[in-house]
């Protein structure tokens, strides 16, 4: 046996860092459960997500240049093996969520201990974990199905998680089950979408696909596959007509689960949205041009103004924001519509920052709602005076919503206006300026109600804990911090731009 | 496209037919049917008419199991069928319970807090919440909302 080859290859630990980022939380998840240990739980979660935040922006660094990491789940070579494979776009992507939820944890501690009876707090994390595996395997994989499966790990725990809503709103579970209907149609639409794809091509290795579906043309199997996969991702992105089941699910579930899906999930699916109509498919292939050109920027558009539009007459602020991240949504998608590298990196950018911004203002409800017992209007009223440092970090994150200068929420907007100037639409470029002052009246709203209003009679409120406040102040520098030294997601988002919009050939 | 829609095409493809109209059958009653049950049912019907769409074109016309013989002797003659859409349709399999079972488990916890799971029903009770919510909160402002 002396002349066989051997393929194992020595490897150190910072080879298997792709699929470490996975595993580090997807292990931790039944180990919270086993241990069964209220105490222990959160140190678990903590730093599992901690480890593969650390992970992630090693996988960062390594890859900004413009390389790729290719990993070979279990040694075995793609196509015929699943790969991991990081490149600018999803390190970016695994950065933004690894750090959101090792952001939100320590502020979800006092949070949820107010929201959900203790003895649900062990299967609470291990949910939370659960959901990070499925958000960082979603972006991290190579491979499509493996997309799928990952979706529904990621969306089966958000199922759970918003349903904890219930203690403190029944109508939780009626959100819970509305998005559980439409998430699964959404899925299963996709993995009819890839079916049709491994028809046509007899693989479900991204990039093999990509090479075999150039050669197609006109296929009418691979038409109606780009078709239902749009449709299955856009239901996760919550794409205009599809955003239904998105404002109950935000407004009910627990504060610390809203913070963290808002910023994450809903932006995972636009990478994955992006992955597919970039990489996968290509913009050569005429059919997507047209959907993009006469479906998506439309509905991108009619979802900056018309969400924007509900978000202004809003009674709840946490209502308020999640239809707000409908209309930032549009934005993305706009970006993606466009088609060339500043509207696509636009969207990049916009995916980062409106994570970051819609985190400080989550996060921010959620303390208000700690202290005030609701995140109505009237029970933020005068919030300004009781809560000066939770007021203080709504506030910039409000501006960085509208994308006043000096926020992060600027550069983003910039992009985009660059990107339809550069494509000589320029009364799209006037729309979202236009759209960014509905953005105004609504964030005028919460700044009038929490500075200009007295509070309530009944209420009592005091500063938020400091281990709230900490991770909102984070998240608040950020927005600021991202708002001035702009050079380290633009120097990203045009590299995750470039491959993005590279096609196949960005997967090899 | 339209010359080759013959008898023989009908007949052939009756799996991908019989996939469709279990698609649009389970897709119907998930938007038609009130009762939360039905709901799952209909989404049941919906996924399982997916597995059928994955087996078939596993199929390979003549093949057989694709099942390395006990000694290991494969005949280059025998045609297999592909293996790989059946793995698939296994995690999705496992998948449709997961979500079926959440789905049921969401069900009966809807009907310890609404004492109901007919659809329009729970519609009534959200609707006199919000209503409610909204006088309240209204009230308080001082008409300002």
């Amino acid at each position: 046996m002396a002349t066989e080859t051997t393929h194992h290859v020595a490897m150190t630990l910072s080879d298997h860092l792709p699929v470490l980022a996975i595993l580090v939380p997807f292990v931790a998840a039944p180990l919270c459960v086993l241990l069964g240990s209220r105490s222990l739980t959160w140190p678990i979660t903590f730093l599992a997500s901690a480890a593969s935040f650390v992970t992630s922006f090693l996988l960062l660094l390594s890859v900004i240049d413009g390389g790729f990491i290719s990993y070979h789940i279990g040694g075995w070579a793609p196509p015929l093996g699943i790969e991991y494979r990081v490149d600018a776009a999803n390190a970016f992507v695994l950065f933004l969520v690894t750090g959101i939820s090792t952001i939100v944890l320590p502020y979800a501690r006092e949070s949820v201990k107010s929201e959900i009876p203790e003895r649900h707090h062990t299967l609470f994390y291990a949910c939370f974990l659960l959901c990070l595996t499925g958000l960082l395997g979603v972006a991290v994989t190579g491979d499509a199905f493996n997309v799928f499966v990952f979706l529904e790990i990621s969306s089966l725990s958000t199922y759970v998680l918003i349903a904890q809503g219930s203690y403190r709103d029944r109508r939780a579970l009626t959100a819970a089950y509305d998005y559980l209907i439409m998430g699964t149609i959404g899925a299963t639409f996709f993995v009819i979408g890839l079916g049709m794809l491994y028809m046509a091509t007899g693989t479900l290795n991204m990039a093999d696909l990509a090479d075999r579906i150039a050669d197609q043309g006109a296929n009418r199997t691979v038409r109606a596959a780009f078709a239902f996969i749009v449709v299955g991702i856009g239901l996760k992105v919550a794409i205009y007509p599809l955003h239904l089941w998105l404002p109950n699910a935000y407004t009910y579930a627990p504060s610390a689960v809203t913070a963290f899906l808002a910023a994450t999930a809903t932006k995972v699916a636009v990478y994955v949205l992006m992955r597919f109509l970039f990489s996968v498919f290509q913009p050569s292939f005429l059919f997507e041009v047209n959907t993009l050109e006469f479906m998506i920027i439309p509905f991108a558009i009619l979802a900056m103004f018309a969400a924007s539009f509900i978000a202004i007459f809003q009674t709840d602020l946490k209502r308020l924001l999640a239809y707000s991240s409908i209309a930032q949504i549009g934005y993305m998608l706009l970006g993606i519509g466009l088609l060339n590298e500043s509207g696509v990196a636009a969207a990049v950018a916009h995916l980062f920052n409106h994570g970051i911004t819609k985190a400080v203002l989550f996060m921010g409800v959620g303390a208000l709602v700690l202290r005030s017992g609701g995140s109505f209007f009237d029970r933020i009223e005068g919030m300004g005076k009781l809560m000066p440092w939770t007021s203080a970090a709504i506030v910039i994150g409000g501006l960085s919503l509208i994308g006043v200068p000096g926020t992060a929420g600027f550069l983003s907007k910039w992009l985009l206006v660059q990107g339809a100037l550069e494509k000589g639409w320029w009364p799209i470029a006037i729309l979202v300026v236009l759209s960014s002052l509905l953005a105004v009246i609504y964030v005028w709203r919460i700044v009038e109600a929490m500075y200009l209003r007295s509070p309530a009679s009944d209420i009592e409120a005091k500063e938020a804990p400091l281990s709230m406040l900490v991770p909102i102040w984070i998240m608040a520098i950020a927005c600021i911090y991202f708002g001035f030294a702009t050079d380290i997601t633009l120097t990203a988002s045009h590299t995750a731009a470039q491959g993005l919009l590279a096609g196949p050939v960005g997967l090899h | 496209m339209n010359g080759e829609f013959t008898w023989d095409f009908i007949v052939g493809h009756m799996n991908y037919w019989l996939f469709i109209v279990l698609m649009m059958t389970g897709l119907y009653i998930v938007v038609a049917k009130g009762n939360l049950v039905k709901k799952i049912v209909g989404l049941n019907i919906f996924q399982t008419s997916v597995f059928m769409l994955y087996i078939s074109m596993g199929k390979v016309t003549g093949g057989t199991a694709p099942i390395f013989p006990a000694d290991m002797i494969i005949d280059p003659d025998v045609v297999y069928s592909n293996p790989l859409p059946h793995v698939l349709i296994l995690t999705a399999i496992v998948v449709g319970i997961a979500t079926t079972s959440l789905g049921l488990a969401l069900i009966v916890r809807i009907r310890e807090e609404f004492g109901t799971i007919e659809e329009h029903e729970i519609l009534e009770i959200e609707k006199a919440i919000a209503a409610a919510e909204n006088k309240l909160h209204g009230e308080a402002m001082g008409g300002r909302a």
